[in-house]
């Protein structure tokens, strides 16, 4: 319903900078972590848009990268392991005027968290979800995700799981996201550019942004001699776009699929409150 | 037999290896994942005969851990907190399957607000499920404690899954030198696993975990797992003699410290009572009667064994790291269930304190011997009480100030 429209050609420049959108708090990631660029493309991807702090809600889970709410000025929920795409939905379908905005780790979103993944997709509510995927459980000192190698060699994990990972966003297209990107860390103006678009479009978009953990996965950092640009631009039709995913080395950067799904609205009962009536019952 | 200095975590992986369990489903969470780290590099170096395998949460390790037992396995497992509130379904429901296996909660509190740091509200709120629970104070009690659970979870009379538990980061990642019992020993004192009639057996097939029609099998079973519980009070009294004469360590269900003679007793669970004990040892110091009762088993409730060591005392200062809201703390309401209506019973003084990593200073320790003497000299029990000092609150206060400063216009009225 309320996803935010392209500028006009004409349109005058936008009135907030990144800065507006950080907060005081100091991030206490790791020195060379990815995460540190993708806040930064958070709060560019926000000036962007030009949305007011205030019309903005970031909604995270537990893990290195759903720290982010917090260095940010805008509504923040850190929520529980597993569950920020839940409590998202009940943000927006609550408050349909803000602009959600999910991030999450690969851990979070895809294992404990993963059944939420596949039924936001297939809702369709008017999210953007911003996966950091580091191929590792950071923040408990690094155990193998969904996403992680067969072969990564762990504590917990000697000599590597043997399970294949999976993709994430062969996934989302197969259970209905309605706009599917890549983005990497290492380019945060790409990847600012590449979330306003997600937040954008209406419907759920995903992106999944490659975010090194300079700790836990060190040979990460060679993932910026790895990316590209995706060579084709994003196609509208889902099986084209799976393919494509199924078959690159999953170093394509850009905006891979995007649909025109409606998104997800609850029904409107009769006598339904606006969110203004909400807010009268939280006036002091 | 040698001895080592390892940390709590250290200790439970070590219970593990020798009760020489042969599956553990695991996903970490801190200020578990030491565990499940050390056992995996102990599997993968051929130290252990057991599979290791990493599940996507803790609700599917606890399910897998109790199938894993239905079919005859002896399975480990272990988490902390979140992990195992996300596991509750499966807490209670593996606990009606009859399952025994034990899992090593490593105590932490419960978001919100969103900690990392110790009390017991994660493990208490598993106290309703089924699950035996032993609470340790010690290193060498959590590597005991996971012998004489798995004895205990796997008698015939109670067939039971176990909790053993220990304190985050003061037990977890504390070294203190533990006796390492040899392996033989250890097989003469807790066989394999005879899973009796609930293995899968060849050519046996039955269904397991079936639905009930109406309340009278429903309550039928839900009191039978009751009975079972309770059957393990003596069951836990055979293990621990057993234990003791096999190795020498005496883990009573009830520890009492200097309390026979004693007036005041502080009464609380896990790591914290060795405070307690110094704390003893200082007002006795100044003559004061003062000792502490401390239950090891919290599931069955030990309450024979809890009258048993209170009886004649004037007051009970009970020290409850956990908070259930609307009430107070846990012990001090599941004491009183124990001590009402029988004769000669100390007065309870409820406190509650140590949330969320807090310390509980020696100080703290005298003037709640003082208050539980000047509530029993009055008569009047009192209320819980939150071991809090002004320090702190003028701490909270300008954190409060701090963040109303950053985020003006934000909601209340302060
Ligand atoms: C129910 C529950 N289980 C386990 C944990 C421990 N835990 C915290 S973060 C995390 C994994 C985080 O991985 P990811 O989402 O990839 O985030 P990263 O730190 O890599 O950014 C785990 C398992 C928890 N907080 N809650
Ligand atoms: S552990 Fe990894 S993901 Fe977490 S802050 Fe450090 S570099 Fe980033
Ligand atoms: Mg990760």
């Amino acid at each position: 319903m309320s996803a935010v429209p392209a500028p006009a050609a004409d349109a005058p420049k936008s009135a907030h900078t990144a800065a507006d959108y950080k907060s005081d708090y100091k991030p206490i990631w790791c020195p060379g972590c990815g995460d540190y660029s993708v806040l930064s493309s958070f709060t560019k991807a926000f000036a962007i848009l030009d949305l007011a702090p205030e019309r903005i809600a970031v909604v995270s889970g537990i893990g290195c990268s759903s720290r982010i709410p917090a260095y940010t000025s805008c509504y923040g929920f850190h929520g529980v392991h597993g569950r920020s795409l839940a409590a998202a939905t009940g943000l927006k379908l609550a408050r349909p005027d803000l602009t959600v905005v999910v991030a999450s780790g690969d851990g979070d979103g895809y294992s404990i968290g993963g059944n939420h993944f596949l039924h936001a997709c297939r809702r369709n509510a008017d999210l953007t979800y911003v996966v950091m995927d580091n191929h590792v459980y950071g923040m408990t000192k690094g155990q193998p995700s969904p996403t992680t190698e067969p072969d990564w060699d762990s504590k917990l994990s000697p000599g590597g799981t043997g399970l294949r990972s999976f993709n994430p966003l062969v996934i989302a297209l197969a259970a209905g996201a309605n706009f599917v990107a890549r983005a990497f860390a290492g380019d945060p103006n790409g990847t600012a550019e590449i979330i306003a678009e997600a937040i954008r479009t209406p419907g759920f978009s995903f992106v999944e942004v490659m975010s090194p953990c300079v700790t836990f996965r060190p040979e990460q950092r060679e993932w910026k001699h790895h990316v590209r640009p995706s060579p084709v631009p994003a196609t509208d039709d889902a099986a084209k776009a799976a393919r494509r995913l199924m078959t690159d080395d999953g170093f394509n950067i850009g905006v891979l699929y995007k649909g025109d799904r409606p998104p997800y609205q609850p029904p409107m009962g009769k006598g339904r409150k606006t969110p203004a009536d909400l807010e009268r019952g939280f006036a002091i | 037999m040698s001895r080592r200095l390892l940390t709590g975590n250290g200790a439970a992986a070590w219970g593990a290896r020798l009760a020489e369990v042969d599956y553990v489903p695991a996903f970490p969470i801190t200020p578990q994942t030491e565990i499940v780290e050390t056992l995996a590099r102990w599997c993968d170096a051929g130290e252990m005969a057991a599979r290791l395998t990493m599940l996507e949460s803790e609700h599917s390790m606890v399910t897998a851990a109790g199938a894993a037992a239905a079919a005859g396995a002896r399975v480990f497992t272990a988490t902390s907190s979140q992990g195992l509130q996300y596991a509750m379904e499966m807490i209670f429901t593996v606990a009606g399957w009859r399952v025994p296996f034990v899992m090593v909660n490593v105590s932490r509190a419960l978001a919100s607000p969103i900690t990392l740091e110790p009390d017991h509200t994660d493990v208490l709120s598993a106290r309703d499920a089924g699950f035996l629970q032993i609470h340790c104070a010690t290193c060498q009690e959590v590597m005991d404690g996971v012998l004489i659970a798995y004895r205990v979870a796997e008698d015939a009379r109670v067939r039971l899954p176990a909790i053993v538990n220990e304190d985050g980061f003061y037990l977890s990642f504390t070294r203190e030198p533990v006796e390492l019992p040899d392996p033989g020993a250890v097989r003469r004192f807790l066989p394999a696993f005879d899973p009796g009639s609930a293995a899968f057996r060849a050519s046996h097939p039955a269904s397991r975990a079936v639905a009930v029609l109406g309340g009278a099998p429903y309550s039928y079973f839900r009191y039978e797992a009751h009975l079972a519980a309770r059957a393990a009070l003596a069951v836990y009294d055979e293990a621990a003699t057993a234990f003791a004469a096999a190795f020498g360590r005496s883990w009573p269900a009830v520890e009492r410290y200097r309390s026979d003679d004693a007036e005041v007793v502080f009464f609380m669970i896990g790591a914290f009572a060795t405070k307690a004990k110094d704390a003893v040892d200082r007002l006795r110091e100044a003559g004061e009667r003062v000792g502490l009762v401390r239950p090891r088993l919290l599931r069955p409730w030990p309450d024979a064994a809890l009258r048993e060591a209170l009886a004649g005392k004037r007051a009970v200062a009970v020290i409850d790291q956990n908070l259930s809201m609307g009430m107070g703390g846990v012990l001090a309401a599941e004491l009183a269930s124990a001590l009402h209506g029988h004769a000669g019973m100390p007065m309870i003084v409820p406190f509650v304190g140590a949330l969320g990593g807090r310390d509980i200073a020696a100080e703290e320790f005298f003037e709640i011997a003082r208050a539980a003497r000047a509530a029993a000299a009055a008569g009047v029990a009192p209320g819980p009480r939150l071991l809090y000092t002004a320090d702190e609150l003028r701490e909270v206060r300008k954190l409060q100030a701090i963040a109303h400063a950053e985020r003006p216009g934000a909601g209340g009225t302060r």
